[in-house]
């Protein structure tokens, strides 16, 4: 369990609640207090302006923003998707407007429509990282950064930084050189999966000066076209994402967090019911980052906080925060924060395909 | 067109579209249905502001809208569903998105159509063809159940301004495959703008043609080209009108990309207006993925100036001229301009085969 997050008595619920509360749903992540642990996924809704007709974005967790770069970029050519078993390859190359264009269009949208704001950034070198921190420091709005470290390292032939430890490290060192002090924003470094040993990645950028951590980013997939037999995507390789990867992520959740228990995690990978939210703040995470499923559903976010306010009501649960890393109790133990005086629980089939 | 269909299932969701494909639209800048745009001004329109746009009605998620009739039609199947909130604002030239396996499918996209028809009552109309599993599943629907649709996504074809029966322009509206569907609704609106209608439409087979009994009833002249002959004139739609295009003001076409840019050809040496609702290949619809992208340049500047804009908020319909069609599929020249500009593509792979490109 994560001693930070239970510490919060200011936003605990109290012990006395009588049976009417509504289920808290807030939740905190590296000491930031989100109304709710449902978050948007970097890639996944843009600078959140498009899925504005679809939900409020004010009612969401938080936007984390498409990861931008320094300079504008047009990314890789199309065929840039393919859907694949329960999930699909993406190979977009970080096509955006730039980092001064974001901050001129995008995070002031962002605020004028009470949304919480996590910019994701993303660089080729170590130094273009430390740019974008730097021109992101006093950002109205700025809730989080999110680190994307599985970029290729231009210095080290294009082998990406999320695949070394020392790489990692020295992003994260980087960013967090400039977002201290007067300056300070909490970051996120957001790993891969694609790489022998998480833990060790995770404890890396951790000791270089993360608050906490987003786990995952897409693994590394192929799609070879059957009338071309040629790879499908122009990029010829692409992340793989969606309920097909959900198990890869809750066990780098469930690991990091084992290893780790005080650091706070953002946890995505295939989320695509309130169920699924559940398993994954079970395994570590304090928040939940909904991605590929709001392609198929543009209303995906707000469903899923009401199914998570669901699952955690038919367990007779009052917070989010009580269940934060429950699959790391011993077998046979309660599940913590259990209201028992709120009745049987309900039964749940679980995790959706 | 046909390379699609045959690569039924991995393309599937993303062809979706069809002919018509696709994509989406809404976006705070979205447009959908906006303000009404005229024919000349859309064309002088630069690219590089496609997304200023001003926004107009957003698009809604019906969850549980009813299919109403699910009607075989040669090789193809009409879906009517009633979708109030959609009918109420869609315009001719955009599309709604259909959730496919229900809600544990391990399908995962929408699948995009163009609408066909709006009816009274409320009710929306696409044209599916069943070449994958997503497309079969939405055509095995019976009337009475309920479907998860988005819409309506993109932006409308611009229309001309309002003139006396007969006096507004003479157009033509050539339809590709099933990318005739959403021609239907378009020529009922130039109707009601006094345009003059000539249709063509064509197909490899005469199976793959749709609506050919409609067009003659929509249009005041009619062609039929298909490239076996078993139908029409042989050969492609192109060549079963008169290609100078000297009775014509304006063209509206939708089909596959080939054809596109073979009627964005004509239309161009003919010193004559075209708008093309493309088809490209999306996950979302709604403009938060960034795969339907196309290569778009405003009409007279330099190469560099190529954007990489969105098909389905930006789009499904484009000037014809504004289209890149030799660069889809490739990596863009390095651009100059600060504006929007992409720097550099500096991961891409060496291009696809041609193969591939027409996507």
């Amino acid at each position: 369990m994560s001693g930070r997050t239970l510490s919060d008595q200011a936003v605990a619920p109290s012990p006395a609640l009588n049976t009417a509360k509504p289920v808290n749903m807030t939740t905190k992540l590296a000491n930031v207090v989100f109304p709710n642990p449902i978050f948007t996924a970097s890639g996944c809704a843009a600078a959140g302006r498009e899925l504005a007709a679809f939900c409020d974005v004010s009612q969401l967790g938080a936007v984390v923003t498409k990861s931008v770069m320094r300079n504008p970029r047009t990314g890789r050519p199309t065929p840039r998707m393919a859907e694949t078993p329960s999930g699909m390859l993406n190979s977009i190359g970080l096509q955006g407007p730039g980092l001064t264009s974001f901050l001129e269009n995008d995070l002031p949208w962002l605020n004028e429509n009470g949304a919480r704001a996590i910019v994701s950034i993303a660089g080729e070198s170590v130094e273009e990282y430390a740019a974008l921190a730097r021109q992101l420091r006093g950002a109205p709005g700025l809730s989080m950064v999110e680190v994307n470290i599985s970029c290729p390292n231009v210095a080290d032939r294009g082998h990406v930084f999320a695949c070394s430890v020392s790489a990692s490290a020295d992003v994260l060192a980087a960013v967090r050189r400039e977002l201290s002090g007067t300056h300070y924003v909490p970051v996120l470094a957001k790993l891969s999966p694609d790489v022998t040993d998480i833990v060790a990645i995770a404890r890396s950028v951790v000791d270089a000066g993360a608050d906490g951590l987003s786990l995952i980013n897409t693994l590394l997939g192929m799609v070879i076209d059957p009338v071309t037999l040629r790879p499908a995507l122009a990029g010829i390789t692409g992340g793989l994402s969606g309920p097909a990867v959900r198990p890869v992520a809750l066990r780098c959740v469930y690991q990091v967090h084992a290893a780790m228990p005080s650091v706070p995690i953002l946890g995505m990978g295939g989320v695509r019911t309130g169920a699924d939210a559940l398993a994954f703040l079970a395994a570590g995470a304090s928040a939940v980052s909904v991605g590929t499923a709001v392609f198929g559903d543009p209303g995906a976010h707000m469903r899923i906080v009401a199914e998570l306010e669901a699952e955690l009501t038919a367990r007779r649960l009052r917070s989010v925060r009580d269940i934060i890393g429950a699959a790391h109790r011993p077998a046979g133990t309660p599940v913590p924060g259990i209201q028992p005086e709120l009745g049987p629980a309900a039964e749940s089939e679980g995790q959706t395909a | 067109m046909r390379i699609l269909r045959q690569r039924a299932d991995v393309a599937e969701a993303t062809k979706a579209t069809n002919a018509t494909d696709a994509t989406k639209g809404t976006g705070g800048s979205g447009q959908a249905g906006g303000p009404e745009q005229t024919v000349g001004s859309a064309a002088e329109r630069p690219a590089s502001r496609a997304t200023k746009r001003p926004a107009g009605p957003k698009p809604v998620q019906l969850r549980e809208a009813q299919v109403l009739r699910v009607v075989r039609d040669g090789t193809y199947t009409r879906l009517a569903v009633h979708a109030p909130a959609i009918a109420e604002i869609a315009r001719p030239g955009q599309f709604v998105g259909f959730a496919v396996g229900g809600p544990t499918s391990g399908l995962l996209l929408r699948r995009s159509f163009s609408i066909a028809r709006v009816g009274p009552a409320g009710t929306i109309e696409v044209v599916v063809a069943p070449v994958g599993p997503g497309t079969r599943w939405l055509t095995a629907r019976v009337a009475g159940d309920r479907v998860d649709i988005t819409g309506p996504l993109g932006r409308p074809f611009p229309l001309p301004v309002a003139a006396e029966p007969g006096h507004g322009p003479r157009t033509l509206l050539i339809g590709g495959g099933y990318g005739s569907a959403p021609l239907f609704a378009l020529a009922a609106a130039l109707r009601q703008r006094g345009c003059h209608i000539t249709m063509a439409l064509g197909a490899a087979t005469e199976d793959k043609l749709y609506g050919v009994p409609e067009a003659r009833r929509v249009s005041d002249e009619c062609s039929i080209a298909t490239e076996d002959g078993s139908a029409g004139v042989t050969g492609r739609v192109t060549s079963a009108f008169d290609p100078t295009m000297s009775a014509i003001d304006v063209v509206y076409a939708c089909g596959p990309m080939a054809m596109l840019g073979a009627v964005s050809r004509l239309a161009k040496s003919a010193g004559i207006p075209s708008y093309i609702a493309v088809e490209e290949a999306m996950a979302c619809g709604i403009g938060v993925c960034m795969t339907c992208v196309l290569p778009i340049k405003p009409k007279g500047a330099p190469l560099s100036e190529v954007r990489l804009i969105r098909a389905c908020t930006d789009g499904p319909v484009f000037p014809g001229e504004v289209v890149q069609f030799d660069l889809i599929g490739q990596v863009l020249p390095v651009a100059t301009s600060p504006s929007a500009a992409p720097t550099r593509a500096p991961h891409s792979p060496s291009t696809p085969t041609s193969v591939e490109a027409p996507r």
